[in-house]
């Protein structure tokens, strides 16, 4: 039966690699399990993450194969040569400690970059002043309320254009939000955009990301925020500037004419 | 649990007839033998495993076959929706599923129940140091399967704010349904469990210190040991906050403190009265237990491991001293990780890195100890039975789990796939691939010395086998979830475009699960024939080194009927220096003791 095992556990690492790979190729019938489509022009973390499959995938496999080996060669039932009787290896162990530290101590490294980048380098304007929000996001059970200072720039000024659930951003600038939470947490999470933050009553945040593809995308909450949690969904359009700011003019017209329609109702 | 006669060896050799109510409710029931507790322990962890695993049938079916019908137990439990899954009730289903996981089954199973069983007589002692504490740390376990079992049956059918607990939809009854009553009774059973798990560590950490057998040194403890007395450690100095956390977000609920939450929240269209209190607080302090608490979960495992594979690999485990300290490496380590946990919950990005650092570090120790795995089984004499197999398939998942901890250590990739299904992967890679397959190699390996009799090798294999399989069927493809963004705890992931494509891996996932649990009947059948039926096992039917074996199977009262005296450490297989391929702990140098009765061999 030894050999039976030892194949057993050689089967694990060859169709765990293969799954990762079908899925990543997009091959059927794995089409679309694998990263969403990419809309924003940093994608450092999808190399950080495909840097990460390479190394650890060579550990995976390497230690299936090692194992696989070991388990088939030292079978008791058909190994007939002596127990090697060690109690370890001094030399060894330097080994396969030192070469795993360095290899981790380069990735903290190489790493730090993309970090610093998604959240401590919030973009500048010429004057070196920090780019100020586009919008504000509001988490609430179950929805996104989002807020857009208007022509003053200002958040809470009469100008102020609110929407719900809908956000639209311009493409091809450092979209900067400002995101915060009303009630419990939240977390504010577009996937085709690789950016997730946890969104916190009590606390100003910002966010920023440079989208540079057209389209409607999903905005998820990924945060368990009570029994409403699946469908606090939202939605955001990424389109040219000039049909962002057409759309803004559109959805600011409205909001006007319905505040004097209520009026008029009362 | 057989009783205890025969050999002469036992203190209390009654017959049944003079057997009272009072003698057999302080025999079996009110116990203070470490080895009736022990068994105490495995049969309700046990028993919670199956409740837990149900749960989380019920997610599965969920993500599977959304808002449709559950069939058979689905109009049982939820007449009212016509047997549907209701966001609400899924909700409490995850919810409770992680939390009886952790806190009823993982944790209590390595040390109440193997840590209970093992720690005496591994190291020669007649039972713990503080033999009543012990029974206590039993007991006050029922004021916790009492409440959280309870729980399930008050409004909002059991806690929902998830294993986490996040404040402030813990903290307010008024934000979501199941964070009322059954939030409270969840806090109040937490607690519970916390004074358990105290009482058992200090007993565990004092009769390690204090009552090992003459000779038998630290750097003579069997992994085991070394596993349980770290833990024992871990707990010690990480419980007191999470308790104290709990106790804080207790008065939040009840006497309307605020520590967790902010000023002027509105929560179902009413201002909260309370506020100054920060939301993050809860999660450092909620973590500062909860990560070392994973390794709570893995030590013990990873020490019982070691020894099941030196045995069955015939030959000494290859670096005792480097895993030993790889596992001081990973508890040290443990305590100043917490914060990747956090890494966008809003926390200092700055401090974001300094975590970064630290818990890419823990993946050095954890590698040591998977090469010391591998140089073990190298040039041995390998014997497949049911234990060896289900540690090898210990080695191979911690692999994967601990891989995967490296994607999420990245920061900037966790940014993305943060409170994903990758990270589900990765804690059940951990944690099931893990510690629950050692527990079972763990169970089928001290089975004799339990009860006396031998498990049946075959059902045990075929156990083995299945679990496997479906287990990995049901976990690996998290990973591919995770990768497409595949958020965890939401009752209906496929109202978002982006996700609505995963609906048949999901099926897939959840067929592979049901047919899991389903595998566990062969262990079940197993398990409860064996204990009446099996082949009486004799002293030490493994041809093992540990003390354990040297003592009657199953031990009486007080363990051993002779003074262990320990001249070496407990891996000494296939030693030149005797002609047996092991070489008892116990055994004088040179000269073969006599064992009292022969060894059973047994079916490899
Ligand atoms: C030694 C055994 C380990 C166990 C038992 C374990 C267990 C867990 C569990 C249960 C969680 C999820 C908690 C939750 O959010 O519900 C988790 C998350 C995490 N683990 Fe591990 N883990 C282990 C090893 C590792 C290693 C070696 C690394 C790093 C190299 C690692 C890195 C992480 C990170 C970064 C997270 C947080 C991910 C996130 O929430 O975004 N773990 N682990
Ligand atoms: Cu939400
Ligand atoms: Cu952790």
């Amino acid at each position: 039966m030894g050999r039976f095992w030892s194949l057993l556990f050689l089967s694990f690492p060859i169709l765990g690699t293969a799954i990762f790979v079908w899925s990543a190729m997009g091959w059927y019938p794995l089409e679309g399990y694998w990263f969403p489509e990419l809309v924003v022009a940093d994608d450092s973390i999808d190399h950080l993450f495909y840097v990460i499959l390479w190394m650890t995938g060579f550990v995976f496999i390497g230690t299936g194969i090692a194992m696989f080996w070991f388990l088939w060669k030292y079978d008791g039932k058909t190994y007939t040569g002596p127990v090697w009787y060690s109690h370890g290896s001094h030399l060894l162990e330097i080994i396969w400690s030192v070469i795993p530290a360095v290899i981790i101590l380069f990735l903290a490294i190489y790493q730090m970059d993309a970090w610093a980048g998604a959240r401590m380098r919030r973009p500048m304007l010429e004057n070196g002043q920090p780019k100020p929000p586009i919008a504000r996001v509001t988490g609430r059970q179950f929805e996104w309320k989002i807020q857009y200072p208007g022509d003053d720039k200002q958040f809470d000024t009469p100008d102020d254009l609110y929407t719900t659930n809908e956000l639209h951003v311009p493409r091809d600038e450092e979209v900067v939000l400002e995101i915060t939470s009303e009630d419990v947490l939240h977390s504010f999470f577009l996937p085709n955009f690789r950016e997730k933050q946890d969104v916190v009553p009590g606390m100003k945040q910002y966010i920023w990301f440079k989208p540079v593809k057209d389209g409607k995308y999903d905005i998820v909450c990924a945060e368990l925020c009570g029994w409403g949690h699946y469908k606090m969904k939202g939605q955001i359009t990424v389109e040219s500037s000039s049909d962002y700011r057409a759309w803004l003019k559109k959805a600011y017209d409205e909001q006007e004419l319905s505040e004097y329609s209520l009026a008029e109702a009362e | 649990m057989s009783s205890i006669t025969a050999d002469g060896q036992a203190s209390h050799a009654h017959t049944s007839s003079e057997f009272g109510v009072g003698e057999f409710l302080s025999t079996y029931v009110f116990s203070r033998d470490h080895k009736v507790i022990g068994i105490q322990f495995l049969f309700s962890t046990l028993l919670w495993f199956l409740v837990g695993g149900l749960l989380a049938i019920g997610i599965r079916w969920q993500l599977a076959w959304p808002w449709s019908d559950m069939p058979v137990i689905g109009p049982m439990l939820f007449s009212a929706e016509g047997g549907q899954i209701s966001p609400e009730f899924y909700t409490m289903l995850f919810t409770m599923h992680a939390t009886v996981m952790t806190f009823l089954v993982i944790i209590p199973i390595l040390a109440g129940a193997f840590g209970n069983y093992l720690i005496p007589l591994m190291i020669g002692a007649d039972d713990m140091a503080f033999p009543t504490l012990n029974m206590l740390s039993y007991w006050v376990m029922w004021p916790a399967f009492f409440f959280f079992g309870g729980s399930f049956f008050v409004a909002g059918n059991g806690a929902s704010s998830g294993w986490t607990s996040y404040p402030p939809l813990s903290s307010m009854p008024e934000a979501a349904p199941g964070s009322g009553l059954a939030q409270t009774m969840w806090l109040i059973a937490l607690t519970c469990v916390g004074i358990s798990s105290m009482m058992g560590s200090v007993n565990y950490m004092t009769t390690i210190i204090q009552m090992r057998a003459p000779g038998m040194t630290m750097m003579r403890l069997p992994m085991t040991i070394w596993g349980m007395f770290i833990t024992a450690l871990l707990q010690a100095f990480a419980l007191p906050v999470l308790t104290a956390a709990g106790f804080m977000q207790l008065t939040d609920r009840l006497f309307g403190t605020g520590f967790f939450v902010p000023e002027g929240l509105i929560v179902n269209n009413s201002e909260m009265a309370a506020g100054g209190g920060q939301p993050l607080l809860w999660q450092h302090l909620f973590w500062f237990y909860s990560h070392p608490a994973v390794y709570i979960m893995i030590l013990p495992a990873m020490g019982m491991v070691s020894d099941i594979l030196s045995c069955f690999a015939r030959k000494p485990l290859f670096g005792y001293k480097p895993m030993v300290y790889a596992i001081c490496g990973i508890a040290g380590l443990g305590f100043i990780v917490w914060g990747h946990h956090m890494f966008v919950s809003g926390m200092n990005p700055g401090l974001g890195m300094t975590f970064m650092v630290a818990t890419m570090m823990i993946a050095l120790p954890s590698a040591v100890k998977t090469f010391n795995w591998l140089g073990t089984i190298y040039g041995g004499k390998i014997q497949f039975t049911t234990p060896m197999l289900f540690a090898l398939s210990f080695v191979l998942m911690f692999v994967i789990g601990g891989l995967s901890g490296i994607f999420m250590a990245a920061t900037p990739v966790d940014i993305f796939i943060h409170d994903t299904y990758f990270i589900v992967a990765h804690f059940h890679y951990v944690l099931f691939g893990g510690t629950a397959m050692a527990v079972f190699g763990a169970i089928y390996f001290w089975f004799p010395k339990m009860f006396g009799r031998m498990m049946n090798e075959p059902l045990g294999k075929i156990h083995f086998l299945l679990t496997f399989i479906f287990m990995n069927g049901t976990f690996f493809t998290m990973h591919i979830l995770g990768a497409v963004g595949f958020p965890r705890r939401l009752a209906d992931p496929y109202h978002y475009e982006t996700f609505r494509h995963l609906l048949p891996m999901n099926q897939f996932m959840t067929i592979c699960a049901i047919l899991m649990v389903a595998s566990q009947i062969f262990f079940i059948v197993n398990f409860f024939y064996s204990i009446f039926f099996g082949p009486k096992a004799g002293r030490n039917p493994w041809h093992a080194n540990g003390l354990e074996w040297q003592a009657p199977s199953p031990p009486g009262h007080g363990n051993f009927d002779f003074q262990p005296i320990v001249y070496r450490g407990p891996y000494e297989y296939g030693s030149p220096e005797v002609d047996e391929d092991y070489y008892p702990q116990t055994q004088p140098p040179n000269e073969r003791g006599d064992t009292d009765e022969p060894a059973t061999m047994v079916d490899h």
